[in-house]
């Protein structure tokens, strides 16, 4: 029993020690940042509540914050039917279910740069893929990028299409534990095919919805390297992130304190916003 | 009516299936294509010209990025593969006091948002002296909370028999954990070893933060300073300079893909 538990804590040391460097020690240090204005050059002062007073009133943050509603507003329920719905289509019997699957999910496994820079040539006004559609069947080419009334929503659609396979995958494992007998009852009973979707499937799937709007939420929340590479937040900011401006704090401007302010206030309004919309979710499926 | 349901049923499909193909086949006729032709519908170029890989490999260090980029994320896997089976072995199979309070850390630390500790990490990094080098790209990286957590519950499932056995015949504990454990593990081994892979070989934010030396830049942090800085010039090169870190991934992912679909879905990882 004692060479256990000394062997037990030997092997776990290196673990430890690096949890205690490379977690409990950044989330530590990023409180007292956010009381720190520091270049990383000079030392660091001390600047009391000013970083906090700061950021309640920066508008640029803000308008992150905001465009990161906006862009949930759009890729949440985009994301939520068209996994469904592939999902659903996925579960009947078919050849070549594995092929399906694999094309849907090919996204998923591409780097967000590339799926980014892939994206910024289909949306390219004029020699872009989508235009050259849009024109061939006799439509007028969008500026999709560069028109801050569609800019959010073509990133949106984009990161949609590129996260979609993963929660057909996880639609598809809750799909197979509907019991058979379930839907057939009802079938007996005249249910059409949407009643039958509408008060057996959609609700049994539930906490799969759960999780997409988690994971989809979180996952929104931290949009970089798209409005990065894309539009640079632009235009008009219709794009900025809040993790592309804590980046520039940080990259551009030097600003360490700030930077991890915003970083701290980032955590704070996910774990918040997750916290509601399960709350929400469970007072709807609750009527 | 079944079977006009049916044929309505893989049209649809087919329709999907085209959505998430179509782009990279677009992209790969892109590349291939002379500057004036780039972007038109048809998938064939009139003529293939390998100008834009040529123009890309010459402006800016790819092979030197891939080289990175593999080696970064093979040292990160073999680490999290190895150090991650110790600890779960620690953790599952060895009674002492700590073990407890280290899975409720790992599951708490799994619930922190990477942005939180992006800048502590970043200044850690910066007062170390890592800048530019790989260790600021490998070291924060060793171990991986998903990869304990998932060895841990596997490693509970062996039957306690076979470790007192083994410690009859007087096997010491990493003898037991490499020559007994990993062979049974060896499909959660695969998938820890592919998300691990992945989510290294995708990784853009923090090289963005901690390499400015484009020698030492991995492949999407080079492509993305590449595309940005409008080093590639045209759409052509900067697709082509893509097709760099896409390839290896589809290659791997046409033979593996029952186990990336299994891999990626299981662990919450997404490029």
């Amino acid at each position: 029993m004692r060479a256990e538990e000394r062997s037990g804590w030997l092997l776990s040391a290196p673990y430890v020690a690096f949890l205690l460097a490379f977690a409990a020690y950044p989330i530590l240090f990023a409180l007292v940042l956010v009381l720190l204005r520091w270049d990383l050059v000079t030392d660091p002062a001390f600047a009391g509540a000013d970083n906090i007073r700061l950021l309640a009133h920066d508008g640029r943050f803000w308008r992150a914050v905001g465009n990161t509603f906006v862009f949930l507003s759009i890729h949440l329920p985009l994301q939520i039917v068209t996994a469904l719905a592939l999902a659903l289509a996925l579960n009947r019997p078919l050849a070549l279910r594995a092929f399906w699957r694999a094309a849907f999910f090919l996204p998923v496994v591409i780097s967000g740069a590339v799926v980014a820079i892939l994206w910024s040539a289909l949306y390219a006004t004029d020699v872009g893929l989508i235009n050259r559609l849009l024109v061939k069947i006799g439509l007028a080419p969008v500026a999709w990028l560069t028109n801050p009334l569609t800019a959010m929503p073509a990133i949106a659609a984009m990161v949609t299409w590129k996260n979609v396979g993963f929660y057909v995958i996880i639609y598809l494992a809750g799909l197979q534990y509907i019991p058979r007998s379930c839907l057939e009852a009802i079938e007996l009973e005249g249910a059409s095919a949407w009643q039958r979707f509408r008060h057996v499937t959609l609700p049994l799937l539930l906490p799969q919805t759960i999780l997409v709007v988690t994971l989809s939420t979180i996952n929104g929340f931290q949009l970089f390297i798209e409005p990065y590479v894309m539009t640079g937040g632009g235009p008009l900011r219709r794009t900025y992130s809040i993790v592309l401006y804590l980046y520039t704090n940080a990259f551009s401007y030097q600003k360490m304190g700030y930077a991890a302010t915003i970083g701290v206030a980032l955590a704070i309004i996910i774990g918040t916003v997750v916290l509601v919309q399960r709350r929400l979710i469970g007072r709807a499926e609750a009527m | 009516m079944k079977a006009l349901g049916r044929i309505g049923l893989y049209a649809a499909l087919t329709l999907a299936a085209l959505t998430f193909i179509y782009p990279f086949l677009w992209m790969v006729s892109s590349t291939l294509k002379p500057p004036f032709e780039v972007g038109t519908l048809e998938l064939i170029p009139d003529r293939i010209t390998l100008d834009n890989y040529r123009t890309m490999w010459a402006r800016a260090p790819f092979g030197r990025a891939l080289l990175n980029s593999a080696f970064v994320a093979t040292t990160i896997t073999v680490a999290v593969l190895l150090l991650g089976s110790i600890t779960a072995y620690a953790m599952s199979r060895l009674r002492f006091r700590g073990a407890p309070l280290l899975n409720v850390v790992t599951i708490a630390v799994l619930l922190i948002p990477g942005q939180l500790t992006l800048i502590p990490l970043y200044t850690l990094i910066v007062k170390l002296g890592w800048i530019d080098t790989y260790a600021a790209l490998i070291v924060p990286y060793l171990f991986n909370a998903t990869a304990v957590l998932m060895l841990r519950q596997f490693f509970l499932q062996i039957p306690q028999s076979l470790i007192d056995s083994a410690r009859m015949d007087g096997m010491g504990e990493m003898r037991i954990l490499f020559t007994i454990f990993w062979p049974l593990a060896k499909p959660v081994l695969a998938i820890v070893a592919i998300f691990t892979f992945m989510g290294s070989w995708n990784e853009v934010l923090w090289p963005l933060l901690v390499v400015r030396e484009q020698q030492l830049m991995t492949l999407p942090q080079l492509l993305t300073v590449f595309a940005l800085g409008g080093g590639a010039g045209s759409l052509g090169v900067s697709l082509a300079s893509a097709m760099v870190l896409v390839v290896p991934v589809v290659i791997a992912y046409l033979f593996l893909q029952r186990y990336f679909i299994e891999s990626m879905a299981g662990s919450g990882t997404k490029g």
